[in-house]
């Protein structure tokens, strides 16, 4: 069962969630979803306040179709299961849970939701989880994390508490990071889930984002969160596929489609075989230049 | 003071005669009296010959105040190129207050927030009437206030430069700010310490003032050389001060593109709009300012032409460091300066005979043989408030308290093919798209589109534009659904009480009265 929808994901922006001036303008950034952080942007006196600001935008709201996520405190902090109580039942798209070590932490929010989904009259299973793993511990467990629960939508990796877990200093190319990040795409992919990057943390620096954005894309990233309105562009911009691929994946979906028609069970592309994953991925390539703004030739 | 008034063409209460204004004509459209047809007389008034001299310069500018004649009653006037940086303004009506001269009409090209010690002159009677084309602070305060003679008069920049040279604003002394100035009153504002770049308003007050005063802090070598702003043949006096203002607010520096993502996502649909427009063009001429979204846009704007290899003929207005840029980058042919906005554009302005420095009256006057707004094709302005029907408020905040200033908004609207207001859909709260703005200064027939961080309401009578912004796959919404999905997060503020006295009138670019000021209670 395919459980990703085809909700486009490039960019995920974060909003501290005690901030009503830009939670009003979710829906004007540009960023395919918006994570409305309870966690690390919100100081501890300020977390009721922000928990309840951000229930009520869900909601009353018109977040458009950007998608709606919120990123709640760890289950290693007080916080945990009021977060969950009062925002479950306001419907987000989806909670990130930060601090996912091993398959009991996603269990035991998978269980709560469960719960709440259920005292809400809610479809079980509608609201998704962004499981984040920050610690050695959990990228040796990423692909148990990821197998754990239909509920989770993806994994993503958190930066700036994975680097002080490996007493390790992030730099502007990357490089320390590069097993994390694989080992977290891979076991995304493995289990049919979706891979989101952690943040580019010079909002000033655009040239490096871009590049940083290029290697997410290049490793297999399906989004990467972006923590200031300017970076949304620098993202969607490295996810936009080469005019020469757009053109290619258009023969091969072109292809695939013919030989449908005509009850081939193989398709030939510019004299060559192509089979089924090479046509989803072409699929893909259209999506993307679709969002890009690109010209795709109709289907 | 009761006043009787009628309704202008778009609904405005409008007074016909105010004592000791006179008579007034309503509003009658944007394009009632430039058909061709219409004809102006211009009042004319007996000029003294001036004595030969070889050296004006003036003892003081006290004694070059005592030697104009100028006396009480009279109207004097000002140049705002000094931004707010300007100490001429508080230093001269100092001066007329020591010398016992009351009852001034002050008639700057317009004031700002450096200009509080008018409200204190207002306080003393030193200034009784006001014209000008904005205010802030305690001046917008006092006219809100009720605390004039008469009502003030509101004019665009083209509308004062009209009004000048019809002689219904007849000004008896200017005092020009003359950032470099010689002996004989040759003056520019492209050099010295308190450099402002263009003259633009300073040169149709010394065309038309009875007496013109250089006020300079810089008096340079006989002849100044090799640009001359304002010729000696206009001016009768030089007087030499200490500062003619601060330096560190007259030129605030490059004007930087802002960071704002609701400002930037303004400008991102203006220039979409725009681009769908097909105006942009080879030869096409464009117009922004430098606050808010508009820097933004031309930052849109520039990096569509240097992709796409366009070459523009123009741009013209407040010309700003980056406009300055983009005529270096040959993105443009030309520029025309009315007024500079920032440090960058002085040099510019002094190095690059493509940068030109033009007078108001060649910018916007809509009644002389062809101004620079008339043939331009795209201009992008800012609003403190729009309303249902398109009509634009830059003068009345929220608080019904005078705080803006109209400049050339209601010219460069009138002129263009496209004028485009940008404006966020919300401020502190408080919605800006309105059922009625307060005080009309451009009115909706001369506005294309307006254009906010939720979506793009495009006047009715631009269905072509629609189509093409639809087409483009812009937010194109009706206004009122606009107005309505920002209601829904900001609910509808109360109106603001006035009083039905009128304390200001707003006077469109023709001569005809398009709004009233009214006090707030």
């Amino acid at each position: 069962m395919n459980r990703i929808d085809g909700r486009p994901r490039r960019s995920l922006l974060y909003i501290p969630g005690n901030n009503p001036g830009m939670i009003q303008n979710c829906a004007i950034y540009g960023s395919d979803g918006v994570l409305l952080d309870l966690e690390d942007s919100i100081s501890i006196t300020e977390k009721d306040a922000a928990r309840k600001l951000v229930k009520h935008a869900l909601k009353t709201l018109d977040f458009g179709s950007v998608e709606r996520v919120v990123r709640i405190n760890g289950r290693d902090t007080p916080f945990f299961e009021r977060d969950l109580g009062e925002i479950i039942p306001a419907r987000p798209d989806a909670v990130r849970i930060p601090k996912i070590d091993s398959p009991d932490d996603v269990r035991a929010a998978d269980d709560i939701i469960t719960r709440l989904e259920e005292e809400n009259g809610m479809e079980k299973g509608s609201v998704r989880i962004h499981a984040m793993l920050e610690t050695a511990r959990a990228i040796v467990n990423a692909s148990a994390i990821a197998m754990s629960s239909p509920r989770i939508l993806g994994l993503t990796i958190g930066g700036q508490d994975l680097a002080a877990d490996l007493g390790i200093k992030i730099t502007r190319e990357g490089l320390e990071m590069l097993y994390a990040r694989s080992a977290v795409v891979l076991a995304a992919k493995a289990a049919g889930l979706l891979a989101f990057d952690t943040v580019y943390t010079d909002i000033d620096d655009l040239e490096g984002l871009r590049e940083q954005a290029a290697m997410s894309v290049g490793l297999g990233f399906s989004g990467k969160a972006a923590i200031h309105p300017s970076q949304i562009a620098v993202i969607h911009e490295a996810f936009r596929p080469e005019e020469k691929d757009v053109r290619k994946a258009e023969r091969i979906v072109r292809g695939a489609r013919e030989a449908e028609e005509r009850g081939l069970g193989v398709v030939a592309v510019d004299g060559r075989m192509v089979d089924a994953p090479v046509v989803a991925q072409a699929q893909r390539t259209l999506e993307l230049a679709r969002l890009a703004g690109m010209e795709v030739e109709a289907e | 003071m009761k006043i009787e008034t009628v309704k202008n063409s778009i609904g405005r209460e409008v007074p016909v005669l105010v004592p000791g204004l006179g008579e007034f004509v309503p509003f009658a459209g944007p394009y009632a009296r430039l058909g061709g047809d219409y004809a102006w007389t211009p009042r004319l008034f007996p000029r003294k010959v001036a004595a030969p001299s070889t050296d004006k310069v003036a003892e003081s500018l006290e004694e070059a105040i005592r030697r104009s004649g100028l006396e009480s009653g009279m109207t004097i006037s000002f140049h705002h190129h000094m931004r707010n940086g300007d100490s001429l303004v508080c230093m001269v009506l100092s001066l007329l207050e020591k010398m016992g001269i009351r009852n001034i009409t002050l008639a700057p090209s317009s004031l700002g927030d450096c200009h509080d010690c008018v409200a204190d002159m207002v306080r003393k009677g030193v200034v009784t009437r006001l014209n000008t084309s904005g205010v802030r602070g305690e001046v917008g305060r006092a006219i809100s206030g009720g605390r004039f003679e008469v009502p003030v008069m509101i004019r665009s920049h083209g509308g004062r430069a009209r009004a000048i040279e019809e002689g219904s604003l007849h000004i008896h002394a200017a005092f020009l700010a003359a950032p470099a100035c010689d002996r004989l009153g040759n003056f520019t504002g492209s050099s010295g310490k308190t450099a402002c770049g263009s003259m633009g308003y300073a040169m149709v007050d010394a065309r038309y003032a009875d007496h013109v005063i250089a006020v300079t802090d810089n008096l340079v070598e006989y002849p100044l050389a090799p640009r001359i702003s304002v010729p000696q043949y206009l001016v009768d006096q030089v007087a030499v001060v200490d500062s003619i203002g601060d330096p560190s607010k007259i030129a605030t520096g490059a004007t930087r593109v802002t960071r704002d993502p609701v400002q930037l996502r303004i400008a991102e649909l203006a220039f979409g709009l725009i681009r769908a427009s097909g105006m942009l063009k080879n030869g096409c001429s464009f117009q922004t300012g430098g606050g808010g979204p508009s820097l933004a846009v031309a930052r849109y704007v520039r990096e569509y032409m240097k992709e796409k290899a366009v070459r523009g003929s123009y741009c013209i207005g407040g010309i700003t460091g980056y406009m300055a840029d983009m005529l270096r980058e040959g993105l443009f042919t030309a520029l025309f300066d009315v007024q500079s906005f920032d440090a960058a554009v002085t040099t510019s302005m002094a190095d690059n005979p493509y940068h030109m420095e033009v007078d108001v009256s060649c910018y916007a006057n809509p009644f002389n043989k062809g101004c620079l707004v008339n043939d331009l094709d795209v201009v992008v302005l800012a609003a403190l408030d729009v309303d249902a029907d398109f009509n634009v408020d830059v003068l009345t905040g929220h608080d019904g308290i005078l705080r803006g200033a109209s400049g050339g908004h209601s010219d460069t609207a009138a002129g263009a093919k496209l004028s485009v207001i940008t404006i966020p859909s919300m401020r502190n709260g408080v919605p800006s798209i309105r059922e009625r703005v307060q005080t009309v200064v451009t009115p909706g027939e001369t506005v294309d589109a307006i254009v906010t961080e939720r979506g793009i309401a495009i006047n009715p009578r631009r269905e072509d534009l629609r189509s093409a912004a639809l087409d483009a796959g812009l937010p194109v919404k009706d206004i009122r659904q606009l107005k309505a999905e920002i209601e829904k997060i900001t609910g509808i503020p109360d109106e603001v009480k006035f009083s039905g006295e009128i304390v200001g009138l707003v006077e469109y670019r023709d001569g005809t009265i398009i709004d009233t000021i009214r006090k707030v209670l």
